[in-house]
């Protein structure tokens, strides 16, 4: 607890306590009594007069302060002493309450997010000295030893070991790294130490851009967040209206049928409405279940970029998946080398692997691995890659086309069709056919279970876009269980996939795109949502999309759509909740049925159920 | 030119009063509250003088809210 909330607590308990005794005082001077029950009341109310008075003074007065001032005063006027002083006794219990929650909730997402490294080492004259990650220069070697945070991003210059990087990605299983291999911030260093060569600042590395991000997360507000600031501003007016009219129509109304008019009745009403409607515990509960949903999230290796794509992934009906590294590993390896003519396997293999030199889709790599030899660069010359079909270039002086069915056709060649599936690599020399090589990719493991609990989770339809052949991309298709697949496509034309299913959807009905982040930015940002997959490090992935999956695990898709979901339904049975509860009370209060008591319970008792519900938004279990 | 604020701020619905009081300062084009973790981010007009309008927007904010504090 802090300093504010003790004091609050202190002056509830001593309020509480002189409200008691003084119930149990046999005074029977009005007078004495209304002194009595003063001093409790502005021991646990002075901050909230003293607030509603300044409200006053500047003009913004309809607030929750001016509600609870104006309810008590009203009721001590009448003579209820203890119900007014009591009304500021349980609407304070409920502040603090309220504070308490929200101060615990947010140490529990910094204890979750605990990857903010204090200090990094630098090495100077055999001595180790610990310096502020913020001074260290790019370049710099740093000496991470066992137990400690990785600081800044870099490539590891010497050492052994094994990182936990399950504060970032949520993955339980220990990473292995040597010499050589890139290491990102956050992760801890669990066996041996680590010298590394930091390849950013500290303010660009990994580390930092998470944190930026999930801390900012709050600032892109959901509809719901919207929606309460706009019913706020007008509702708590539209109440104190409500309560005068009630407290001066039926008496005059009573007068002018000759009834006694009963005022004090009908301004004790007027006043129970006023403590009814408090709004608090709807402004509160729904950040702070966003905030929640967002934190539980975000330790599951979810980052999402704001309440308002939270809001909108539980919305979501339709879900687009690039195929290549989202839905298979992007791991390609070379099933099949067929050569035609005179061309050996071997010699196919050379030339395409040359051709591809300079490329670094996962394709070309695959070509490079199979090759296994040095690559000599100064063979190849003239290299022109056209987008989605292929790259021609010459090498050896001979003039080499390695692509796609398309590219051939292009070139005015009929290649062969290979009997068995997989991406085909057609290879052409000078304009004649030369082989193929067939490539195939592996589907993840957890791809299928994936797509499965999309459904569970609403998902309406999954649809796989893919510049591969419509052979490949359908074997995929339905071994994964997607419903629609669009394959032979340009990057260019997945936009335009997108934007057609866009058009064709309900606008109620939210689009989200799965993509590896690796040139499908443009989507990324076209879809309503845009979720980037094993983005760490690739930060124009990081930019255009609004959901960023730490690993590469698919599964993590419908675990961040039960979360939204589940985020969502609190959200919306606090609003139901406390709105209903309140209506209810503000309909019987009016007719009298509710006294005091019961509109206390409607305002702070409704208050910390939906506080308490919100809480847990932060929990979130598999 | 965008900035974020750290802030200090008791209950959510002070938090929208800190918003909305920031947004009607002048010089102030956009405002957002965060009540969660605490912050501020405001997007300035072109060519202001950033300190100035702080300036303005906390002595607005304390005007609907008196125990907020926005550390600039």
């Amino acid at each position: 607890m802090s300093k504010k909330q003790k004091k609050v607590l202190i002056r509830i308990i001593t309020s509480a306590i002189l409200v008691l005794a003084f119930h149990f005082v046999p005074v029977e001077n009005p007078y004495i009594r209304l002194v009595l029950f003063l001093i409790p009341y502005l021991i646990i109310g002075y901050d909230i007069l003293k607030k509603a008075g300044l409200g006053i003074i500047h003009g913004k007065m309809f607030d929750e302060n001016f509600l609870m001032a104006l309810a008590t005063i009203g009721a001590i006027i009448l003579g209820e002493y203890v119900e007014g002083t009591a009304v500021m006794l349980f609407y304070q219990i409920g502040e603090l309450f309220q504070s308490y929650a929200v101060g615990k909730s947010r140490k529990n997402i910094s204890a979750l997010m605990d990857i903010r490294p204090d200090y990094a080492n630098i090495e100077k004259d055999g001595v180790l000295e610990q310096v502020d990650p913020d001074d260290v220069e790019t370049g710099t070697i740093i000496v991470v030893q066992p137990g400690e945070k990785v600081p800044i991003d870099g490539i590891v210059s010497s050492g052994n070991s094994t990182l936990n990087t399950s504060a970032l990605t949520g993955e339980s299983v220990p990473r292995e790294v040597h010499t050589g291999d890139e290491v990102i911030s956050g992760c801890v260093n669990l066996s041996g130490v680590l010298r590394i060569q930091t390849t950013k600042e500290f303010g660009e590395s990994t580390v930092s851009k998470i944190l930026d991000l999930v801390e900012n997360s709050s600032m892109k507000k959901s509809k719901s967040e919207n929606f309460i600031t706009r019913f706020a501003k007008y509702y708590t007016p539209a109440v104190c209206i409500g309560a005068l009219i009630l407290a001066i129509f039926p008496p005059i109304l009573c007068i002018l049928v000759g009834q006694p008019a009963n005022w004090q009745l009908w301004i004790i009403r007027a006043l129970t409405t006023l403590v009814i409607s408090c709004p608090c515990a709807l402004v509160i509960s729904i950040p702070l279940s966003f905030f929640g949903g967002i934190g539980g999230a975000s330790a599951k290796g979810i980052l999402v970029k704001g309440s308002n794509y939270l809001e909108a992934l539980s919305e979501t009906k339709y879900v687009v998946c690039d195929k290549t590294g989202t839905l298979t590993q992007g791991v390609f390896v070379v099933t099949q080398i067929k050569s035609v003519g005179e061309m050996s396997d071997d010699m196919l293999l050379e030339l395409a692997a040359h051709v591809e030199s300079y490329s670094g889709h996962p394709i070309s790599k695959s070509l490079k691995e199979a090759y296994a030899k040095e690559l000599d660069l100064t063979r190849v010359s003239d290299v022109e890659e056209i987008s989605g079909h292929g790259i021609c270039a010459v090498v050896d002086g001979q003039k080499i086309a390695v692509g796609n069915v398309k590219l051939m056709n292009q070139l005015g060649i009929s290649p062969i069709e290979p009997p068995a599936t997989g991406t085909e690599i057609h290879v052409a020399v000078d304009n004649s056919y030369a082989g193929y090589i067939l490539i195939s990719d592996l589907i993840k493991p957890n791809a299928k279970a994936a797509i499965l609990g999309l459904k569970e989770a609403g998902v309406k339809q999954v649809i796989m876009l893919t510049g591969d052949t419509k052979r490949v991309a359908d074997v995929v298709a339905k071994e994964l269980g997607v419903d629609i697949t669009k394959s032979d496509l340009l990057p260019a034309d997945k936009v335009s996939e997108v934007e057609k299913l866009l058009d064709a959807k309900n606008a109620k009905e939210k689009l989200t795109f799965v993509g590896d982040g690796i040139n499908d930015a443009p989507v990324l940002s076209r879809a309503d949502i845009g979720i980037a997959m094993g983005a760490l490090g690739s930060d124009a992935a990081i930019e255009a999309a609004d959901i960023v999956l730490m690993d590469d695990d698919p599964a993590k898709i419908a675990t961040a759509m039960k979360i939204s979901r589940k985020t969502l339904r609190i959200v919306h049975q606090n609003i139901v909740f406390a709105l209903a509860v309140k209506f209810a009370c503000l309909g019987l209060g009016a007719i009298g049925y509710v006294n005091m008591w019961w509109a206390i319970f409607a305002d702070v008792g409704v208050m910390i159920i939906a506080v308490l519900n919100a809480t847990r938004a932060l929990r979130q279990n598999d | 030119m965008k900035k974020t604020y750290k802030i200090e701020v008791d209950c959510a619905a002070c938090a929208l009063k800190m918003e909305e009081a920031a947004q009607n300062t002048a010089g102030v084009k956009e405002a957002t509250v965060a009540f969660m973790p605490q912050k501020m981010k405001v997007e300035f007009e072109d060519g202001v003088d950033e300190t100035a309008v702080m300036k303005e927007v906390l002595k607005n904010c304390k005007k609907v809210e008196s125990d907020c504090e926005i550390f600039l």
